[in-house]
């Protein structure tokens, strides 16, 4: 039981389907980690890295010229290549590490939370991705307050946008500070003081194309790394699954039980509420949705989602085959256990880690080890762009100047913000080192899916919706996912301390996300006002371009 | 011609309905296909976990619940494709029809 626990913990990047009561849900945390000796091969492959990443950057530095540059990479990034870098967004450090943890633990229950992540990813494409790339600019809020008032719903939105951020941020942060020192051997505060000088460098110098290309190499270092470690594990196994399977369940103490479903999905309502949370979601975070305006148009838009759909889809398949390579060739084998030859040396989250040097030597693993490094600095690059341009394009430009400012005033202000970002993340990521932060992914997707996605998707598909119902609504999806996971199980009993929750479950999108829909409605209809009455009949403008692209932002002309 | 007058012309050529009753017609229901497959999956394992734990075939260790698995993130690829096929080939054909006949 123990090993199992310890696996789910450690179930990083918010692998998150833990619906066994007693387990923490992980997320963003690698729990506490035991510093490690000094890993060098790691540090030079690391340095490789940040040194082209930082040649990249200059090169974005001196391209990047107007806001139009800084927020969407002047729209000039391909289909093929966004899609790359939607996975280099979305496919965390933790999910690497935490789902193969959690397969090298339990087997099959790995699937069940890779599966999760993946299939909002349809629905952002069927929905979403070509709307708001025909009716937005840089900013989901452009969207939300395309025929509404723009002062409430830009405000609004870039809150959402925010919290969903900040949280975010804190996830990584502390997951980062604790899988470098494992990995790196470097100290815990170093470690999150040189993510956050990496990223607000990349920002603020780079701005999106930087962003994007840090985003594709490190997707394809991912993917090309993981594909190795795979092929080498199926290799030792005649290419035969059978045999992989075979050995697995001959040397798992649970043996046959990990082809199967175990004890992650014992409540279907908690299950249901998680998946609702997983789907809807993704389709609610800001620095996804940023990611559909540096492309030419909606085509590409569109392309851009099969592709980080497949790479998504294929790598979370390769962290399945990952898992039970661990088990047969990392677990039982005494160099990768800890004193009690037990558990895994340096932790659960260590399974793919050790993996990777059985099947490739020393200089495999510093290689991965690298990778998960890079990775990090993708995602928060990702979030730092997202939370500052809701800062400096929403609230800066369009709330406080009512669009009375310039461009180049909106871009100084927003590195700036990034600059601020970074350094709140740092600090946030200090304060939160010793906390449980388990519930922080859970919470940011529960958040996304009752606050953004609603006035997203009624703001689209929805006549009816006034200034008035997105306002009132979201402030109540937000505040409901805020409040019902605060007074559950993950944060009023695990961080808490309280011996029961007030609000029984763990995740709240079942209730969260239904209710924000539902007063959305109902204030919108309410809303008899004169400026209700012109947004209404403002939708038909907006349908038209959203459907046929007419008047959408084009590619800026180089 | 004015933004204004070819928006209305556009509004009022059966093409525009067209378009936007087949391009939702398929959104909606590949949205609907997708939550079925996955909360199939998920209500599956809720409720009959025994079924997934079945051996492939006699005397294999791998169990239908692996495919089943496999199968549920090859489908979100699989409709993610359908969509973008039939998006980016007919219905941008159909909007380009739609633009250049009514200029």
């Amino acid at each position: 039981m123990n090993d199992h626990r310890n696996a789910l913990i450690a179930a990083v990047g918010g692998a998150v389907l833990t619906l066994l009561p007693t387990m923490a849900m992980a997320a963003g945390d690698m729990g506490q980690t035991q510093q490690q000796a000094t890993n060098w091969h790691a540090i030079v492959m690391f340095v490789l890295f940040v040194g082209l990443t930082l040649a990249i950057t200059y090169w974005a530095a001196k391209h990047t010229r107007s806001a139009s540059d800084f927020y969407a990479a002047g729209g000039g990034i391909t289909g093929f290549q966004n899609g790359l870098a939607i996975a280099g967004d979305y496919m965390s450090a933790a999910s690497f590490l935490g789902i193969s943890a959690l397969v090298y633990g339990s087997g099959f229950d790995g699937l069940i939370y890779s599966v999760g992540w993946l299939v909002g990813w349809p629905i952002i494409l069927f929905l979403v991705a070509e709307r708001l790339r025909n009716l937005g600019k840089y900013t989901f809020a452009d969207v939300a307050s395309y025929r509404l008032q723009q002062t409430p719903v830009r405000s609004f939105a870039a809150t959402g946008a925010l919290v969903v951020v900040v949280f975010y941020l804190i996830g990584q942060m502390v997951g980062a500070g604790q899988l470098i020192k494992l990995l790196f051997g470097l100290d815990y505060l170093y470690a999150v003081i040189i993510v956050g000088v990496l990223m607000i460098i990349y920002v603020t110098f780079g701005g999106m194309k930087a962003t994007t290309w840090v985003q594709i190499i490190k997707a394809c270092l991912l993917l090309s790394g993981a594909t190795f470690i795979a092929l080498a594990v199926l290799f030792k196994f005649g290419f035969s699954f059978e045999a992989l399977f075979a050995k697995a369940v001959e040397v798992h103490p649970k043996h046959q039980a990990i082809m199967s479903p175990g004890t992650l999905v014992t409540n279907p309502v908690e299950a249901i509420s998680l998946a609702m949370a997983l789907m809807f979601g993704t389709a609610g975070l800001p620095h996804i949705l940023m990611r559909f305006f540096t492309v030419p148009d909606a085509r590409a838009a569109r392309k851009s989602v099969f592709y980080a759909t497949s790479f998504i889809g294929y790598f979370y398949i390769l962290t399945f085959i990952i898992g039970f390579g661990a088990i047969v060739l990392v677990g039982g084998h005494a160099e990768y256990l800890d004193a009690t030859g037990k558990a895994l040396r340096g932790g659960a989250n260590m399974a793919a880690v050790h993996l990777a040097h059985a099947v490739g030597g020393d200089l495999f693993l510093g290689f991965i080890s690298a990778v998960a490094f890079a990775t990090i600095l993708a995602v928060v690059s990702g979030l730092t762009l997202a939370g500052a341009s809701a800062i400096s394009h929403d609230l800066y430009a369009n709330v406080f100047f009512r669009g009375r400012t310039n461009e180049q005033h909106e871009v100084v202000v927003s590195k700036v913000a990034s600059l601020g970002l970074g350094v709140v993340a740092v600090i946030l990521g200090i304060i939160f080192e010793k906390q449980n932060v388990a519930y922080m992914v859970g919470l940011t997707f529960a958040i996304a899916a009752s606050t953004n996605f609603p006035v997203l998707i009624m703001s689209m598909f929805w006549k009816g919706l006034t200034t008035r119902g997105a306002v009132t609504g979201g402030f109540i999806g937000l505040a409901a996912a805020v409040i019902m996971t605060v007074l559950g199980p993950t944060v009023w009993v695990d961080v808490f301390h309280y011996p029961t929750a007030i609000f029984p479950l763990k995740y709240p999108a079942i209730f969260s996300m239904p209710l924000a829909f539902a007063a959305t409605w109902l204030f919108s209809v309410l809303d008899r006002s004169e400026s209700a009455r012109v947004e209404r009949e403002a939708f038909e403008a907006q349908q038209l371009r959203s459907e046929t692209g007419l008047g959408a932002e084009g590619a800026a002309v180089h | 011609m004015s933004n204004q007058l070819l928006s209305e012309k556009i509004k009022s050529n059966p093409k525009y309905a067209e378009l936007v009753s087949k391009r939702s017609g398929l959104a909606w229901s590949l949205s609907a296909l997708i939550l079925v497959i996955y909360y199939g999956f998920i209500l599956l394992i809720a409720f009959d976990p025994q079924f997934l734990a079945t051996p492939l075939s006699a005397g294999t260790v791998t169990t239908i619940g692996l495919p089943i698995g496999v199968g549920v993130i090859l489908s979100a690829i699989v409709l993610t494709g359908i969509y973008v096929y039939r998006a980016n080939g007919e219905f941008d054909e159909l909007t380009r029809d739609l633009i250049e006949g009514t200029k």
